[in-house]
């Protein structure tokens, strides 16, 4: 697999002779269809950032004015007296345990069937494959009275379960070739030298997989963190509420008790981690969906 | 399933069985714990919570249970037929199928002409040639995908809102004053469409980002050869570039597919109750109201098959017409 990495905005070589003239144009045309398209993304993000500083009448005179004055007292509001912080805080222990375990559970398993040979790998490739791909609406109703019967229907460890077990998948089909891509004889040498099996996956092949293993958590950290239609089933209980169904049920509240500014605000409280996450792992993220084509 | 998307290699699992042979080894305590911990706790996991609701669904999908009472009994295929006449799920149906043709079709033709122009807008000469400054348009466009779709969902509802949204507020600034409070997400002819934007304008950048990828991907002879024999810019696009990343976009396509037969987040943002007499209404709310509002769940479990066969059928028609296209697995070799 060779990966181009090469940035497209990087002239590769001059081009023989001077730039026909139709190149400007269509260089021009392609200009102004992608700017468009960039203001089309940009401009509903910068309104809601604009918004959240409004108050609720100010939201109601007109969509362009400006806040009159800018501060953060929707933040506040929508922070404590919205359980907008309480859904944080939820949301962060569900999502941060979730991962780690996703991501553990994940590489062992991945590793074994990447690394090893015994009857039933395939078929367990292909099961992980098909959960993938079956929506969850289909298991919803049952998971939910699994969840009842073993007492987690409603709380957090529940949630966190739950959501570890549907992350697997994901988590081991995108990791598989990263383990299958490592060279075994750095594992043969280790176990000539003594390291049992624990100790040649965590000491040996999983730091080798760390790439791999990076990019497959950002993927989930963003899947988990948006995540709604399990939490909307299995966690109705509020103070157990998650980011996004709280923004959920806190927009179907606001059209009877109108408090759009520290909506708005609620908005972008939701959206600043994954904001982060883009802003830090921008090239990761389009490097890894770039992997996946370029043979 | 997690929503997010990565795109499989094609390779994978389908290899030979791994060089080891790992017969005839003691089973010292290593090796035994080893075993357990490493496949069979993520096995538990995945067999307990996700295989098994998956299995269940289909038995619960043959009786008349109502959940919280012990007895449930085998009704066959009642269920099925209940929702053969229930005018409500088949409105939601079509929707999804709407959805399934529509949503699928314009990302992958908007992304792919946008990734055409970031590639190969920039000259007429050479390799695919990038158009300068539009890393910049694909930090921009691709971040979208990364916000939760409720919050998109969310942020939409307030743009389309008739009186305070900006939409309405632009489209009257410019002197189209029959926009004044047009309520976009709550009039039938335009409820759908509308909320079809919303998905659309949520993935065209993930998706520009994917068809850039594969056009780089493309050698540079392919496009001096077409140049030479004086081919134009959109002859090659179609003749050349769409040939050759063929897998790329029927991924693309069942990936938006799958999405598209669901797209309950954004609807129960756009328009919780279903919209405009129902215009609106997907598969999953429809069931999540069966289920958990009306406690049918074995008619809820029903609803849950339908939507799992529907997006296996068009797996199986994306594939097909591929194939049908003269599409060949050695293309992408």
């Amino acid at each position: 697999m060779t990966t181009n990495t090469t940035d497209v905005d990087t002239p590769m070589g001059p081009a023989p002779g001077r730039a026909p003239a139709g190149d400007t144009v269509v260089a021009t045309v392609s200009h102004v269809v992608l700017g468009f398209w960039s203001l089309l993304v940009i401009v509903p993000l910068l309104w809601t950032l604009m918004s959240s500083f409004k108050t609720s009448k100010e939201i109601f005179a007109s969509p362009f004015q400006l806040p009159a004055h800018w501060n953060f007292d929707n933040y506040v509001s929508a922070w404590t007296t919205q359980g907008i912080g309480r859904y944080f805080l939820n949301t962060v222990i569900v999502v941060g345990c979730a991962l780690v375990l996703v991501m553990i559970l994940g590489a062992m398993c991945a590793y074994v069937l990447a690394c090893y040979s015994f009857p039933g790998r395939r078929f367990i490739y292909y099961s992980m494959l098909a959960g993938l791909t079956f929506p969850i609406f289909m298991a919803i109703v049952p998971l939910f009275f699994v969840l009842k019967n073993i007492g987690l229907l409603n709380t957090l460890p529940g949630l966190i379960i739950t959501y570890v077990a549907f992350a697997l998948p994901f988590t081991v089909f995108f990791l598989y070739p990263f383990f299958r891509a490592l060279p075994k004889e750095i594992s043969e040498a280790a176990e000539v030298d003594g390291a049992g099996e624990w100790r040649r996956f965590f000491q040996v092949m999983l730091p080798m997989a760390k790439p791999g293993i990076a990019s497959v958590a950002i993927f989930n950290f963003l899947g988990l963190w948006n995540q709604f239609l399990l939490p909307v089933a299995l966690n109705t209980k509020r103070e157990n509420y998650v980011l996004s169904q709280g923004m959920a049920s806190f927009a179907s509240q606001a059209g009877y008790n109108v408090d759009y500014g520290r909506l708005f605000a609620a908005v972008v409280i939701t959206v600043v981690p994954v904001l982060v996450v883009y802003a830090i792992f921008q090239r990761q993220l389009q490097g890894s969906v770039t992997q996946g084509t370029i043979k | 399933m997690i929503d997010s998307t990565l795109v499989p290699t094609t390779d994978s699992g389908t290899g030979t069985a791994p060089p080891r042979a790992r017969s005839r080894r003691p089973l010292t305590f290593d090796r035994v714990s080893f075993v357990l911990v490493f496949l069979g706790l993520p096995l538990a996991l995945f067999l307990g919570f996700v295989v098994w609701p998956f299995l269940q669904a289909i038995w619960y999908s043959m009786t008349n249970w109502t959940g919280f009472t012990p007895d449930m009994s085998f009704v066959g295929l009642d269920n099925y037929q209940k929702l053969l006449h229930d005018d409500i799920f088949i409105t939601a149906v079509w929707n999804n199928i709407l959805l399934a043709f529509v949503v699928p079709f314009v990302t992958v033709v908007l992304s792919f002409a946008l990734a055409t122009m970031v590639t190969v807008g920039g000259a007429s000469q050479g390799a695919a040639r990038g158009l300068r400054y539009s890393s910049f348009y694909r930090v921009i466009s691709f971040f979208p995908y990364t916000v939760p779709a409720i919050i998109i969902g969310l942020i939409w509802a307030a743009m389309y809102d008739p009186s305070s949204g900006l939409i309405n507020g632009l489209l009257t600034g410019v002197g189209l004053d029959r926009f004044d409070s047009f309520p976009w997400l709550g009039d039938t002819t335009t409820a759908m469409p509308a909320s079809m934007f919303v998905i659309i304008w949520g993935f065209v950048g993930f998706y520009m980002v994917l068809f850039v990828a594969a056009i780089k991907g493309i050698p540079s002879e392919y496009y001096d050869a077409a140049r030479m024999d004086g081919a134009g810019r959109i002859r090659i696009a179609w003749s050349i570039t769409i040939p050759l990343i063929r897998d790329t976009v029927q991924t693309a396509y069942i990936y938006l597919g799958i999405l598209a037969l669901d797209a309950f987040v954004y609807m129960a943002a756009l328009n919780p109750g279903g919209g405009p007499d129902n215009s609106t209404l997907v598969m999953p709310q429809r069931l999540l109201d069966t289920a958990f509002a009306k406690g049918q769940f074995g008619l809820a479990s029903a609803m849950g098959v339908v939507m799992a066969v529907a997006t296996i059928a068009f797996a199986a028609i994306v594939f097909t017409v591929n194939r049908l296209l003269g599409g060949r697995q050695e293309l992408s070799r």
